[in-house]
């Protein structure tokens, strides 16, 4: 461990210079674009690895150093290695790695391929910054860098204005989280005086921890909440994440299922021991009422990313729900489960898009199941896993160690309905979705003769596959390894667990409702996929009014244009206003009363000054007139006058002698 | 080594004025040399700069001892980054003028004015000695607005000058009569008059009050801080991009050096006593222009508002760091934070909005002097280098962490929040305001289909690549490394915060 600490910044830093390097590259040196970001992935993903097997034996290593000084102490920044950093990383750089590799195929026909690669790997930089930061400042650092990767990559069709306004909407709602996020840091930092996670007992969370002063506030705890509320699309600022579908699909897979969003979640993992109890109610509360709200709109979605993005923003809510109700490790297990089977998800409905020649709507594809049988196994198993089917599937064990912690939570059951019902509903759309597309007829020409796609993308989607069947096993009650990992003690087999605290019964229950949901939506959407008219669902002959709400969201953008976005217009049309008229007024009269004044005293000057002054040269120029006289240039008259001088200065002197 | 610093671009602007109409491009290429002259004796200054003195490189000479006019020149932190902020600006401005047709030479020599101008302002420590450089500034950028500028630029440079003059003989009148009771007109001695007991005249508190407001004036139009911006959106518009480059680049950071360097310490009673106030107004000079540039269809009034509203964060990090300095640990240090933040700021917004208004000046060329907001689309597809470096800057304006705005603004937040929590407040959605109009000039000139009109948009030249790369090269530098900034200015700071 202190061996692989000193090089642990070299985990991030790989794929930023692949990034660096990746942008001087020329549009056509796409082989080396790709190159560098794989290469430099799997290299994080070695060192990820290597730095996970140093975590197994639990314990925590950091380095820090000083990044500039202010007054007499100065901000510093670091990394840390530890469970829950370690399992991050892997996760991360895992799915990462899959993700590069698909898209090798899936962008092949694109002309930008090479800044596709270099976004890639900036993103994955910023995301794995953020894993070892061991100071709330470099998390931050980090998360905006997150942000910027994603408005690249949701943008990155920019010739497409949806896309364009997508990214945009993507940054700025995130930002009206981060804005709060910095807001929490700089209250903490105001308080405990250092943003470092953990200093040798001096660090923001270990303070905490042992000698029991509460460094964190339910004010700050709420604050730094916001930024994952962004983050991670959870009410009220979902918003921006079913539009960033709007990226190509490889991009959806990364940003929006498994590593991004989940940036939120693993924000308040980190900071835990700064969220008091009350945070960590309004944490559940949300959480469990985005889980709904989500999973609801997503029965009503036609477009197959789209139903992806809504179930992402839903399960987001159930690990929120774990995160306040049963700890880090729920969440955390949930995130880890989540992100492998919702990228084989989304890089199945790419393979399905790709196959259908762009096609995205669901009720315009059919049968694809005889014609993608790779992507159609491999969806079918990240389905059942998102859907909680029992035993094999890896979203089972984590949504129900979710459920369990609602059920034991002291404050209220709600959330724990809410979770149920959330499940019912998850269960529902995710079959009416691959019913759709992969089982009765297509209805669309251009998708009716699907091919498989190349195996660069289907052998991404069996590893993640085998992923989301495996993972669950290391968090079963019976033997719970992933929990007693991120609390550094050692995992038992204990049967015994199975049956406590009537976590078999919530098992029972969920599976129930899971299995009569499945076939609820099966009943109704296999009559529907093998009939002709496959526009008009179901659920709209018999509820249009209560569909139509679903399928616009709940009018949730709607709102925000009506008032938020309204408001700043007008606000700016006020300030602009404000300078035109008021102050640009204000100026005008004060130059108009001066050019008045200026006008007065030319008045004054002209009449009283001007006057006076004029009177006064007459007088003058009349007595020059006469004195003029006296120098008129005739010589004779001066002569004669200096005669008579003359002669009156002898008279004069004559008359003194005597 | 200041005054020829300071005395080498007025002596070569002079020569280059007084050379014959027909030798128009050795005109040039002297003024630019001369500028690349002072950027060397610059960084030769801050390369033999001591972090551990205060004011260095004096250079004392009386002048009219009797009146308390001193030939007194030195720099500390604050200055020396201003400076090279100057000395940087200059060059890079002239670049973007390169092609100016109507008789370049003049325009050049007036440049140099204007970088002697700041030179002098930025090393001054004797007001009378202060106020003829800062008035100095006045007549080549009328000069250089009224000649070279936009349709509307006689109304703007006369707009300009008058504001300008207003405050300055507000600001005069004011020194006179501290002169009259104090007979010094030595900055330093000035600030430990004022921090003995009762401060500057103990028993005229309405006069100071008066003198007080009529510095505030001059420093606060220069600035501008809200109300007295309006001169400004005009005025950046018209003038010509390498004009427009210096003035908010370096001419604007007189105002807030100013703010620093005069009215803080000078009068500390005063700013605090009227700290409300000044806060409100700090507070719209953040809120206000960054609404207002949300309005603008125009890029060039837009990048101009947002000028404005950065410069406004600047004023938040003064006004806040304002109490008096009575000691006590948890607000010295976050008066520190702030006031760094204020300095590292002022410096990054001059490089990252002479890139901007660089970058909008070059869409105004190519577009043929269309520069709206509508009139493009899709650009990135023609152009994708110059889509990527203005990025750049405009992510650096927006304060992305990485990038050399986000310390600086984190800084003064951070200061700012403790000191002055609910104008800080106040502020933040600024930080919003300012992310929205900046992506939406992205998404409406870059983004989108390209029309056919602009399908031959030439991308950036190499030489327009290599004109703005050194100053992308600081924006990631200062982003990554500020700790190159705050060693210089945390001295200087500290220098302010010490108690009399």
């Amino acid at each position: 461990m202190e061996f692989i600490i000193k090089y642990l910044w070299l985990m991030p830093t790989a794929p930023l210079l692949a990034a660096g390097i990746g942008a001087l590259l020329h549009r056509r040196q796409r082989l080396l674009g790709a190159g560098l970001a794989i290469g430099a992935i799997l290299f994080s993903f070695g060192l990820a690895c290597v730095a996970f097997s140093t975590t197994l034996r639990g314990g925590r290593a950091t380095s820090n150093f000083r990044w500039f000084e202010f007054g007499t102490t100065s901000v510093q920044l670091g990394w840390v290695l530890d469970p829950l950093g370690a399992i991050m990383a892997v996760m991360v750089t895992f799915v990462s790695l899959l993700v590069f590799v698909y898209s090798v195929g899936y962008m092949a026909k694109d002309e930008n391929f090479t800044r596709f690669f270099c976004f890639l790997a900036l993103f994955a930089a910023a995301m794995l910054g953020l894993i070892i930061a061991n100071s709330l400042l470099l998390f931050f650092i980090c998360w905006e860098l997150v942000g910027l990767a994603s408005y690249l990559l949701i943008g990155f069709w920019f010739q497409k204005p949806s896309a364009a306004a997508a990214a945009k909407k993507a940054f700025i709602v995130t930002r009206i989280g981060d804005l709060g996020f910095l807001l929490g840091i700089l209250y903490l930092y105001g308080r405990a005086g250092t943003l470092l996670f953990y200093d040798g007992g001096h660090g923001c969370l270990e303070r905490n921890a042992n000698t029991g002063v509460m460094m964190g506030t339910t004010l700050i705890a709420l604050l730094i909440f916001c930024g994952a509320v962004g983050k991670s699309g959870q009410i009220p600022l979902h918003v921006w994440l079913p539009d960033a579908m709007e990226g190509p699909t490889p991009v959806s897979a990364l940003i929006h299922a498994a590593t991004m969003v989940a940036a939120g979640v693993f924000l308040i993992a980190r900071v835990y021991p700064l969220m008091t109890p009350e945070s960590l109610q309004v944490v559940t509360w949300v959480g469990a009422l985005t889980a709904v709200f989500a999973a609801a709109i997503a029965v009503a979605q036609n477009d197959i990313k789209r139903i992806l993005a809504y179930s992402t923003v839903s399960q987001l809510g159930y690990m929120m729900m774990g995160l306040g109700t049963g700890g880090v490790s729920v969440g955390m297990f949930h995130l880890t489960t989540h992100a492998c089977f919702k990228a084989l998800l989304f890089m199945g409905a790419g393979s399905v898009i790709h196959g259908c020649h762009e096609e995205q709507d669901i009720r315009k594809m059919g049968g694809l199941s005889r014609r993608m049988p790779v992507t159609f196994m491999t969806y079918a198993i990240g389905m059942m896993a998102l859907c909680g089917v029992p035993l094999f599937f890896s979203g089972f064990w984590s949504k129900d160690a979710i459920l369990d912690a609602a059920h034991h939570w002291r404050f209220s059951q709600t959330p724990f309905y809410l979770g149920l019902v959330g499940a019912f509903l998850t269960a529902f759309y995710m079959t009416r979705q691959v019913v759709l597309v992969f089982f009765g007829r297509s209805t669309n020409q251009e998708a009716e003769h699907p091919r498989e796609s190349p195996p660069v993308m289907t052998l991404p989607l069996v590893i993640l596959a085998a992923g989301a069947m495996l993972l669950g096993f290391f968090g079963t009650p019976v033997w719970p390894w992933f929990q007693s990992y991120l609390a550094e003690d050692n995992a038992v087999f204990d049967f015994s667990k199975l049956t406590e605290g009537g976590q078999l019964g919530i098992m029972l229950l969920s599976t129930g409702l899971v299995a009569v949901a499945m076939m609820l939506s099966g009943w109704i959407y296999f009559k529907k996929a093998a009939s002709a008219d496959r526009e008009k669902d179901p659920l709209e002959t018999a509820q249009p009014a209560l569909f139509a709400l679903l399928q616009h969201k709940f009018y949730v953008d709607e709102i925000y244009e009506a008032t938020v976005v309204r408001l700043t217009v007008a606000f700016a049309m006020f300030s602009d206003w404000l300078d035109r008229k008021f102050w640009g007024g204000l100026v005008r009269a004060v130059s108009w009363l001066t050019v008045a004044l200026a006008r007065l005293s030319q008045t004054v000057d002209e009449t009283v000054v001007n006057g006076s002054f004029d009177a006064g040269t007459e007088t003058v120029r009349d007595s020059g007139k006469w004195v003029s006289l006296l120098q008129n240039g005739q010589t004779q008259r001066y002569l004669g006058a200096i005669g008579l001088a003359f002669c009156g200065l002898l008279i004069f002197l004559l008359w003194g002698s005597q | 080594m200041l005054t020829l610093l300071t005395f080498l671009p007025l002596a070569v602007g002079l020569f280059v004025a007084l050379l014959g109409r027909d030798q128009q491009k050795l005109g040039r290429n002297l003024a630019f040399a001369a500028s690349l002259l002072s950027l060397v004796l610059a960084v030769k200054l801050g390369l033999s700069f001591d972090h551990s003195l205060g004011m260095q490189f004096t250079e004392r000479h009386p002048w009219m001892p009797s009146l308390g006019m001193e030939y007194y020149v030195a720099v500390d932190g604050l200055g020396l980054l201003t400076v090279l902020l100057s000395a940087l600006i200059v060059p890079f401005a002239m670049l973007a003028s390169w092609k100016i047709e109507n008789n370049p030479k003049l325009y050049f020599a007036f440049m140099l004015f204007l970088e002697s101008a700041l030179f002098g302002t930025f090393t001054a420590q004797n007001f009378v000695h202060w106020f003829l450089f800062w008035e100095l500034s006045l007549i080549p950028g009328f000069f250089l607005i009224r000649l070279w500028g936009g349709p509307k630029r006689t109304r703007a440079a006369f707009q300009v000058f008058v504001y300008m003059m207003v405050g300055s003989v507000a600001m005069l009148a004011a020194f006179l009569a501290l002169f009259a009771v104090t007979k010094t007109f030595d900055f330093a001695q000035l600030a430990s008059l004022a921090h003995r007991d009762g401060g500057l005249f103990l028993k005229h508190k309405m006069l100071v009050t008066a003198v007080f407001f009529g510095v505030f004036l001059g420093l606060a139009i220069k600035v501008p801080l809200v109300p007295f911006h309006t001169w400004l959106p005009t005025a950046y518009s018209e003038a010509p991009t390498g004009t427009v480059m210096i003035l908010t680049g370096a001419t604007s950071k007189m105002g807030v050096y100013g703010f620093l360097r005069i009215l803080w310490p000078i009068f500390p009673e005063q700013i605090h006593a009227w700290r409300h106030l000044l806060l409100a107004l700090a507070a719209a000079t953040v809120v206000f222009p960054a609404a207002a540039a949300l309005a603008q269809k125009d890029l060039k009034r837009m990048v101009a508002y947002s000028s404005i509203n950065h410069l406004g964060y600047c004023m938040l990090g003064i006004f806040a760091a304002a109490r008096l300095t009575d000691g006590s640990a948890v607000f010295s240090t976050d008066q520190a934070a702030a006031l760094n933040g204020v300095i590292l700021q002022l410096f990054n917004h001059g490089l990252t909005a002479a890139a901007l208004f660089y970058f909008v000046g070059l869409i105004e060329q190519r577009g043929g002097a269309l520069r709206g907001l509508n009139d493009f689309g899709g650009l990135r597809q023609a152009a994708p280098v110059f889509c990527g470096l203005m990025g750049i800057a405009l992510f650096a304006s927006l304060g992305l962490p990485g990038l050399n705005g986000f310390p600086g603004e984190f800084l003064i937040f951070k200061g700012a929040l403790h000191l002055a929590s609910l104008t800080t407040l106040l502020s933040i959605p600024g930080l919003l305001l300012t992310a929205i109009f900046l992506l939406t000039i992205l998404q409406r000139v870059f983004s989108g289909p390209l029309p056919d009109q602009w399908r031959k948009w030439p991308d950036l030249t190499t030489t327009e690549r290599l004109t703005v790369l050194p100053m992308l090269a600081l924006i990631f530098v200062f982003g990554i490394f500020p700790q190159l900034l705050t060693g210089v200015a945390n001295p200087a700071v500290m220098q302010m915060l010490k108690p009399f």
